[in-house]
């Protein structure tokens, strides 16, 4: 049974009758299907880069509808004003309570991956395969996580953060250095296992004979995709936010 | 007597199940510590009843955290299974 939006399809054709033929076992690689050669750097065209493509169409595109309906705002919201203002005021409390007043700006690139990895892991729902099933989706997020960590870190601290490698003893130092290496492990890895382990039973369940097919799915689709898709993307961020948050030195 | 041997890539297959079966013994910690958890989260909803949503909140949230080095094993027993290394350097 693969993984992709020919389960849909089978799906279909076994209620309708017709002839579906199914690959014996479970094939959960990620599919390619070109790869590129541009100025001598090899670049594979996954199904993860496919759908992650139609993640951002999607988004932008309600990103845009939202802009075009900006200007009918009123000051006494109704409507959908009232649901985007719930969710932007939602959410900038939510990075003020972890991050404190000063630093509420994260909330703008943390609402953009939030939506990101929430569309990312609601997408099996759709017969897709989510994006952040595939390590280098949430590898790259994570990066930037990384980046933005050791980035506020220089910033704020100069010369106190490369003195906090060596605290209590300097022989502490290769022990911090992994435990910082650590870091963005447990964070990708969380995120795509939790993902993939749950994609993978669902494949299974999809595979069993009909009568534990119809029916049963939809319910295991509310526990691993629904609910441990949402509290994977909240642990995500705010994991991430508490982070930066300590390694901001002030 | 005739030499009844194991094929190289037969033996790799066989250690590489059983080693997916070992790797996913990393379950018992989440299930322990995430129990411990709940019962903490249920004695403080007893001691103050209209706390329950943020006690709730924060005990999903700490077995989230919780829940990763279970999913380290699932990840280690996924690859063995799905995506085996060890085949490709099997000689022969």
């Amino acid at each position: 049974m693969r993984l992709d939006l020919l389960e849909t399809h089978s799906l279909i054709g076994n209620l309708v009758g017709l002839d579906t033929s199914v690959t014996p076992g479970i094939d959960v690689d990620v599919k390619v299907y070109k790869v590129f050669n541009i100025f001598g750097i090899e670049v594979w065209l996954t199904q993860t880069v496919v759908t992650t493509w139609i993640i951002m169409g999607a988004l932008t595109l309600i990103a845009l509808i939202c802009r075009l309906k900006l200007k009918n705002y009123k000051e006494k919201p109704e409507g959908s004003q009232n649901f985007v203002e719930l969710v932007i005021e939602t959410m900038d409390s939510f990075v003020r309570s972890t991050m404190g007043d000063k630093h509420a700006y994260f909330g703008n690139w943390f609402f953009g991956v939030f939506c990101l990895i929430l569309v990312s892991n609601l997408c099996g729902l759709l017969a897709f395969r989510s994006p952040t099933a595939d390590l280098c989706t949430t590898f790259a997020i994570t990066m930037t996580t990384f980046t933005l960590i050791h980035f506020m870190g220089i910033k704020t601290g100069k010369g106190s953060y490369f003195k906090g490698y060596l605290e209590p003893i300097p022989i502490m130092l290769p022990m911090n250095i992994i435990s910082e290496l650590a870091t963005p492990i447990s964070l990708s890895f969380r995120l795509f296992g939790n993902i993939l382990g749950g994609s993978v039973i669902m494949a299974m369940v999809y595979s069993l004979p009909r009568i534990l097919n119809f029916g049963i799915p939809a319910v295991l689709h509310i526990y691993f995709d629904v609910f441990a898709g949402c509290i994977q993307t909240v642990i995500f961020v705010m994991l991430s936010m508490t982070f930066i948050k300590d390694k901001i030195a002030e | 007597m005739e030499n009844y041997s194991i094929e190289p890539h037969a033996f790799v297959l066989g250690c590489s199940a059983i080693g997916a079966g070992l790797a996913m013994i990393a379950g018992i910690g989440p299930g322990i510590g995430q129990g411990y958890a709940a019962g903490k989260g249920a004695e403080a909803v007893g001691r103050q009843p209209e706390a329950r949503s943020t006690v709730t909140s924060t005990m999903l949230l700490g077995c989230a955290v919780a829940e990763s080095t279970g999913i380290y094993g699932l990840v280690v027993a996924m690859i063995l299974m799905f995506a085996n290394p060890f085949i490709g350097q099997v000689p022969n």
